[in-house]
């Protein structure tokens, strides 16, 4: 979807379904899934389509998502640090097992 | 912990305010949902400007900005999540509830300032919900906060200063658009250049938006005039966009399309502090009813910016200083009223543009009035005809829509839908869109979990 260019600044190593992804320190987790290559980033709990970010801006929560195992994160505000676990979510966030 | 000011958002018009209000010895907090101080239009500021990637004036001038806040003494929380705002009751100030990393807390203030800023305007259309469809506002916050550039074939689809912005700033980066769809309507101009004369007023701006445009010659991106219509075609991701003009449609494969279609005011927080509105017929969007220095009708709540009505950064930073100016004034603080005509003078330059670019972007007529089976909620993904049948069924306003098909009931909490919902009632029941009305926004603001709810210390918590 989107790349990163050689020369752009990449100090931060995180981790998208498995994958890992090199980014900028104070880019957010949205902004790596677009990076990373990922189909959806959520299944939509009305129509089960695939759905990636679209305004980057904390605005559509299109980019919810499970982000060091919290579901339901709006992506686009979280910014990343080294080692975050970035997964997909389906459906609804589920709320069962998710720390505190 | 109680402030004197609390502002939210840290964009221009909140950082003017906070220096101002700070440099008369208020105590001033500042609430904001990014990591870094700037707002959109100067995101990632620092970390360019240590990295030595400032670029041209309004980058230079928006990092001095952020400077004299980062030196104001003005308490700063980023990247929290303000959700609960109760205007003042039975002497006591406002009342905010905040979150930062599941931590709930509250804030007291005598005086709220409401500087969150813009949103690009939501155009629904079909296929607008695939993956790879963006807006340009999102390509460009790629683009600034990690230097990421969007897969080709990559089709840009709008109008206003913004994609021409963003257009030249890919041009800087080495990449071409494979194509650029302008949708301003064929006579924006023919009623754009009545504001002409007066909008020479801000030449320096026009001087940067011919700049602008001058600069995408040297490898123009090929470019389309007087596109009505827009689709995103794709089974499970965008694949091609089709586009229609008086000669057809055309067709062309693309991996990521991004659409800006201007800007308008985020009104969610105001509206759920019961703030008039009033419906903008020329932006085709809602915006607070304004007295002087971004007072509102709600006795002590303040709004400034692009929050308030489209003005563009720099209006934003002043109007954002008078207003604190004033909110201070209001606590007690002596202000210099030389100071204040001289912001009001330094403001009319930035301001003359508006009327010129207001009727220049005037969004199209297949915008406002999208076909029936365009999804309009995208969270919970009811179309534009079903909201016209609810209407016909009987629903009378917004919020009756709401009832009847779950639009605006998604985590965006109307965000998105909000406008279309006002414009598609009032085309039904054939009434002005003031008529039509908005809907009722109430907290939480965001959408929170019980666990946030739990976390706020009893001593923040209302009696």
């Amino acid at each position: 979807m989107f790349r990163k260019p050689p020369d752009a600044p990449a100090g931060v190593t995180v981790f998208v379904a498995g994958q890992p992804v090199r980014m900028a320190a104070g880019e957010s987790a949205a902004a790596a899934v677009l990076l990373a290559g990922l189909g959806s980033s959520r299944s939509h709990p009305v129509d089960g389509g695939a759905r990636l970010p679209y305004c980057m801006m904390g605005v559509c929560f299109e980019c919810l998502m499970v982000i060091d195992g919290a579901p339901g994160r709006q992506g686009c505000l979280v910014p990343v640090h080294e080692g975050m676990r970035i997964e997909p979510m389906a459906g609804l966030p589920d709320l069962a097992g998710a720390p505190p | 912990m109680e402030f004197d000011i609390a502002i939210v958002g840290a964009g221009p018009a909140g950082l003017g305010a906070a220096i101002e209000a700070a440099g008369l010895g208020l105590s001033v907090i500042v609430l904001d949902e990014q990591p870094a101080p700037g707002g959109q239009v100067h995101r990632a500021i620092e970390v360019r400007k240590a990295a030595g990637r400032l670029d041209g004036e309004d980058d230079r001038d928006g990092a001095a900005l952020v400077a004299a806040f980062r030196a104001s003494g003005a308490v700063h929380r980023p990247g929290v999540q303000v959700w609960w705002m109760d205007p003042p009751a039975g002497g006591a100030g406002f009342r905010l509830v905040a979150t930062q990393d599941g931590a709930s807390q509250g804030i007291a203030a005598k005086r709220v300032l409401l500087a969150v800023g813009a949103l690009e305007r939501p155009a629904p259309f079909p296929g607008w919900t695939l993956p790879g469809v963006l807006t340009v506002g999102a390509a460009q916050i790629l683009l600034k906060s990690g230097g990421n550039l969007a897969a080709a074939p990559l089709v840009i689809a709008g109008q206003g200063p913004l994609p021409l912005l963003f257009a030249s700033q890919l041009a800087k980066a080495g990449m071409v658009p494979d194509l650029i769809l302008d949708t301003a309507p064929a006579d924006a101009w023919r009623r754009a250049l009545p504001h002409l004369p007066g909008a020479l007023r801000g030449w320096r701006q026009l001087a940067r938006g011919l700049h602008l445009m001058l600069a995408l010659r040297r490898s123009p991106p090929h470019c389309v005039a007087r596109v009505r219509e827009i689709e995103a075609l794709g089974e499970h991701r965008l694949e091609a966009v089709r586009y229609r003009t008086e000669a057809g449609w055309t067709q062309v494969p693309a991996t990521i399309l991004l659409v800006h279609e201007g800007v308008i005011p985020n009104v969610h927080a105001a509206m759920s502090l019961g703030v008039e509105h009033v419906w903008d017929d020329g932006q085709a969007c809602w915006r607070p009813k304004l007295g002087v220095d971004g007072e509102t009708s709600v006795p002590g709540l303040f709004i400034a910016g692009d929050a308030a009505g489209i003005g563009g950064w720099r209006v934003a930073a002043i109007d954002g200083r008078l207003a604190g100016l004033r909110a201070a004034e209001a606590l007690g603080a002596s202000t210099d009223a030389a100071r204040r005509s001289r912001l009001r003078l330094e403001r009319r330059p930035h301001a003359a543009l508006r009327p010129f670019l207001d009727a220049l972007g005037r969004p199209r007529e297949e915008l406002l009035a999208p076909a029936d089976a365009t999804v309009v909620c995208r969270c919970e993904m009811v179309t534009a005809g079903a909201v016209r049948a609810a209407v016909q069924a009987g629903a009378t306003g917004p919020n009756e829509v709401k009832i009847r098909t779950r639009c605006g009931m998604g985590p965006c909490q109307g965000r998105l839908c909000g406008p279309s919902l006002t414009m598609l009632v009032a085309e039904a029941r054939g009434v002005p869109p003031a008529k039509a009305g908005h809907l009722r926004i109430r907290p939480p603001l965001k959408p929170v979990t019980l666990g946030d709810m739990a976390g706020i210390p009893p001593e923040d918590r209302a009696g």
